[in-house]
């Protein structure tokens, strides 16, 4: 029986769809985070109030959440495509997975990064064990270990197979950065991570957050089908299409 | 017109760490970007120049 969606579950269908939707994904991209770097830089005000007044580098806002949350939704993607591919055994969610990881430890990279450039100038330190550090760091562990794990095992079937198991254990991680705040009430400490809603955010920061956010999210979705395509070919090479697309590239 | 761009630049006194963190963003997504073009380019001229040495062994 053949359902609608499994069409594309196929390599072969699979390939030329994303050929015809990268390029769509990296105008999005680009748009939004243009957007996004003009909304912050130029419509923000430039000090934010509150109890804990901060100077121009807020502005630092706008990648490091982008980038904490895309870490967290890409881990959280890469393990529902591991599990479906332990579930239904299907060889293109394993690549899907596969895909995600890479983009995935940049963004996880990228929070730290940012988040540590930040802490300088208003915690008075790049790095402190504060339960969120800490859990983004695991987070960026894992997705390395699963690289790793994925790439020391030769047989591409078993490398997904234990690859995905590790990364389903390391769900865990996900609620716990999303729930740690050491800081419940502003003011008592001035914590960078105090409990927070997007309704107290200014409108006009808000917009260049999210906007920035959904970039990141087009610009992820680009990489992960483009590196997808790659695995395509690699894992596929000795098929009848990936050869027929060997002696005309255009057509894909 | 000279003293606003320069006022952008500084950031109010925080250009080390706002452009830092702006720059390795940026830096990061852009060679992630050229590695996979270049990457996906590599692995197709790889397997025509199998597919050509295969025609090349049947012919004979």
């Amino acid at each position: 029986m053949t359902k609608p969606w499994s069409r594309f579950a196929a390599p072969a269908s699979f390939y030329p769809l994303t050929g015809r939707l990268i390029p769509v994904f990296w105008v999005l991209a680009a748009a939004f985070i243009l957007i996004a770097l003009y909304w912050g830089f130029f419509e923000t005000p430039d000090q934010l109030g509150g109890s804990n007044a901060q100077k121009g580098y807020y502005r630092i806002i706008f990648i490091h959440v982008g980038a904490a949350w895309m870490s967290m939704w890409l881990y959280a993607m890469l393990v529902a495509w591991a599990a479906v591919g332990l579930v239904f055994k299907t060889r293109l969610s394993f690549m899907m997975a596969n895909a995600i990881a890479p983009t995935g430890a940049i963004f996880t990279f990228l929070a730290l990064w940012t988040g540590a450039i930040w802490g300088r100038p208003s915690w008075g330190t790049y790095w402190d064990w504060d339960p969120r550090l800490t859990s983004e760091l695991i987070l960026f562990f894992l997705y390395i270990g699963y690289i790793a794990l994925h790439s020391a095992i030769d047989d591409n079937r078993r490398a997904d197979r234990a690859a995905s198991l590790l990364a389903i254990v390391g769900l865990v991680m996900v609620p716990v950065i999303f729930w740690s705040i050491n800081c419940p009430d502003p003011n008592q400490c001035a914590a960078l991570h105090q409990r927070s809603g997007l309704r107290k955010v200014d409108g006009n920061i808000l917009f260049a957050m999210l906007t920035m956010t959904l970039g990141f999210w087009m610009y992820s979705f680009a990489t992960t089908l483009m590196r997808v395509r790659s695995m395509i070919l690699t894992r596929e090479a000795e098929t009848a299409w990936v050869q027929d697309l060997v002696r005309a590239p255009e057509r894909g | 017109m000279m003293t606003k761009m320069l006022e952008f630049i500084s950031q109010g006194g925080y250009a080390g760490y706002v452009w830092s963190a702006y720059g390795m963003t940026m830096t990061l997504l852009f060679i992630e970007t050229v590695g996979l073009r270049r990457g996906n380019r590599a692995i197709l001229a790889r397997l025509q120049r199998l597919l050509r040495l295969c025609n090349a062994g049947d012919k004979q």
